[in-house]
């Protein structure tokens, strides 16, 4: 409709006109002058409005426009028409302000959906590729992605090979090598190469998609309170209406009864706490943390009690070397031995000591002898060499001085699996490998402290001795071993009837009960389904230092509501006081300070934007 | 029965959710229990029976209404 759709160059005119106005009334005094022009901007000021107030009678809701156009019009018949062009002119001005600082609370998620891809390369039956939009592949098709390019869809690579940025769905900005079999996500980036996918998932299926739709479903989710607000605003405009017109009646006073109009407006109560809400969200999903929805944040910041899975979780959830030691005289060859006989095992522990030795020389192996539960002895250049534990060392009688035996017992007592390697009867290394803490956890949990949560717990299926000492390392409240996914959220069940606010990290993938009981289910998903699914929150990347910047944010978005809150309520109330006790407040005041409080709630609402975790 | 998902122009106050809520769920062949109107991602999302309605004529209902479709997709 033309009217509503150029309401700013309305607005333009509106300001304008009034502008005028007054530099007349003040230079010529012509006040008839004066009355046309201000009767004029409030006529094509009033016209958008009444338009939109009339649409909403229509579908039976009373709408803040309802309220606004009955009160230029009472004003109109008291003549007073510098009260109603100024009202117009605040409120569609206003409207414009709202909507710009609106459109920025709502940037960081708008940023996600223009991250999706929009076109892709698609074989056609001759066997050439044709760019179509997105929304035509479909399952099966076979795509072509170049370099530089957006991977439309989620798929497997059936030729080529290449690199690919997956930040869009891990979070994380290392390139991955993709090629032949390897699965590509839709939204990820394809830094170099060039390669052929066949589609297995399309449009809002793929795990880009349900990141967009569950960070969109998030923000427009509602939590009690704001259920309540909308309801209170539903009857609160009409009992508004009703109030103003009681008075006329009354008091045959339209100057108040207009007032009370204006003054009514719901505005700052309506949009406060949304807006704390979306840009609080829109924060999260630019840092990797996916919030699901209010209510989630609301919970989020009255936790007290935080549950973690071990592995995969607090630890890294497979063997590396944490500590190696040198004996004999030539550790170089030594190294360049053990590379050789571990090469030739599969067992977790040979993997581990591979990672660690790295790219060395490696020499043919003879005579292989694996003995079980204890290790491996093998001839490489002639030389003896047995790796194993520390019974096979004493069969083979490698002699373990007692430097030897303090360090092994050290060691043993953190955790480690211990490696020895001896040579010709020689011992020349002993490796200690444990399943170990991953980077970033202890930061993590002593800033988790810092934001008040006092009860840090860990559950695991690994017997009580390795739990206690990860615990121990940690510093955890509590720590469980032994623990089947069913005692585990039975444990959790115990948390809540005792009253606390228990929040379940898991990778979410043999967790989901947990999940799903805990006040609060983080899952640590590099994107998976699963993960996305069960949880209230991922954390993308499984990165753990995510989990104390979701915390204090989720603390500061109900701070921010909160203050939303008090503004709205304190503005209303300021303005009815005003009415009743002085002779301040009119029309335009009230139009004024209702705009101002509805532009000091989005703008406070927008600080949770820039909000980072000090 | 398909479903659309329709992306209007930025959306401004709570109540032109309500209004084009309610003007939604008042058309024939729209599914009103599916009417869903996203007022923070500004879209709406709906079911509606294609040989009730068309989609051309769903948007045309928003478009009345003051407000501006700007792509939609259906499934």
């Amino acid at each position: 409709m033309f009217i509503l759709k150029h309401k700013s160059l309305i607005t333009a005119i509106g300001g304008i006109l009034i502008v005028s106005a007054f530099i007349i009334k003040w230079t010529t005094g012509d006040e008839t002058l004066f009355a046309w022009l201000m009767a004029t901007a409030s006529v094509s000021g009033v016209l958008p409005i009444a338009i939109q107030a009339y649409q909403a009678l229509r579908v039976k809701v009373v709408s803040i426009d309802v309220l606004v156009t009955m009160a230029v019009i009472g004003a109109f018949v008291i003549r007073n028409f510098e009260e109603s062009a100024i009202v117009t002119f605040l409120f569609l001005f206003g409207a414009y302000l709202e909507q710009r600082t609106l459109s920025k609370t709502r940037s960081a998620i708008k940023e996600l959906t223009e991250m999706a891809p929009e076109s892709a390369l698609k074989q056609m039956d001759d066997g050439d590729f044709v760019e179509v939009d997105v929304d035509e592949v479909d399952v099966g098709d076979i795509l072509l992605v170049k370099t530089g390019a957006k991977v439309p869809v989620d798929g497997t690579v059936i030729s080529g090979e290449g690199s690919v940025n997956e930040s869009a769905v891990t979070g994380e900005s290392i390139p991955v090598a993709k090629e032949k079999g390897s699965k590509v996500f839709a939204g990820t980036i394809l830094d170099n190469g060039t390669i052929q996918i066949v589609a297995e998932r399309v449009g809002e299926d793929t795990t880009y998609g349900k990141i967009i739709e569950l960070v969109e479903e998030a923000q427009d989710s509602k939590s009690a309170a704001e259920r309540f607000i909308d309801r209170f605003s539903k009857y609160y405009t009409p009992t508004v209406l009703v109030l103003a017109l009681t008075i006329w009646l009354i008091r045959r006073d339209i100057e108040l009864a207009i007032t009370i109009l204006v003054l009514g407006c719901p505005g700052a109560l309506v949009i406060g706490v949304p807006v704390s809400n979306v840009a609080g969200i829109g924060n999260g999903a630019r840092n990797g943390v996916l919030l699901k929805g209010s209510e989630v944040i609301r919970e989020l910041s009255r936790l007290d009690t935080i549950v973690f899975d071990k592995t995969g979780t607090l630890t890294a959830g497979k063997p590396s070397v944490a500590e190696k030691l040198y004996y004999g005289s030539y550790t170089s060859e030594a190294l360049e031995y053990l590379a050789s006989v571990e090469r030739e095992s599969d067992h977790p522990l040979a993997k581990a000591v591979l990672d660690e030795i790295g790219e060395r020389a490696v020499y043919p192996v003879e005579g292989t002898e694996v003995i079980k539960g204890e290790g491996i002895i093998a001839y490489v250049r002639g030389r003896r060499v047995v790796v194993g534990n520390i019974a096979l060392m004493e069969r083979e009688q490698v002699l373990l001085n007692d430097a030897v035996r303090a360090d092994a017992t050290r060691l043993e007592g953190n955790g480690n699996s211990l490696v020895f390697t001896a040579v010709d009867g020689e011992l020349m290394i002993l490796m200690g490998i444990r399943d170990q803490i991953r980077p970033g956890v202890k930061e993590g949990l002593s800033r988790l402290r810092k934001l008040g949560i006092k009860n840090l717990i860990m559950l695991s299926g690994d017997n009580q001795g390795t739990v206690d000492i990860v615990s121990r390392e940690l510093g955890l409240t509590e720590a469980h071993g032994n623990m089947l996914p069913e005692d585990k959220s039975a444990y959790i069940k115990k948390l809540i009837d005792e009253g606390r606010i228990v929040a379940f990290v898991g990778d979410g993938v043999n967790d989901s009960p947990s999940l799903a009981l805990a006040n609060i289910g983080i899952a640590m998903g590099g994107g998976t389904d699963v993960a996305i699914e069960t949880s209230d929150v991922v954390l993308m990347n499984s990165d753990f230092g995510r989990l104390p910047h979701a915390l204090g944010l989720a603390k500061a978005t109900t701070r921010n509501m909160m203050q939303n809150i008090v503004i709205a309520v304190g503005v209303v109330l300021m303005l009815m006081a005003g009415l009743i006790f002085s002779e301040w407040v009119n029309m335009s005041i009230g139009m004024l300070v209702h705009e101002g409080s509805i532009l000091a709630v989005i703008l406070n609402g927008m600080r949770l934007l820039r909000y980072r975790l000090r | 029965m398909k479903s659309a998902t329709i992306q209007l122009e930025t959306l401004t106050c709570p109540s032109c959710m309500m209004k084009i809520e309610g003007a939604l769920i008042g058309l024939n062949g729209v599914e009103g229990d599916t009417v869903k109107v996203l007022f923070n991602s500004s879209k709406a999302k709906l079911e509606f029976d294609e040989e009730k309605i068309t989609l051309a004529e769903i948007e045309a209902a928003i478009t009345r209404l003051g407000f501006s479709v700007v792509k939609s997709t259906v499934r």
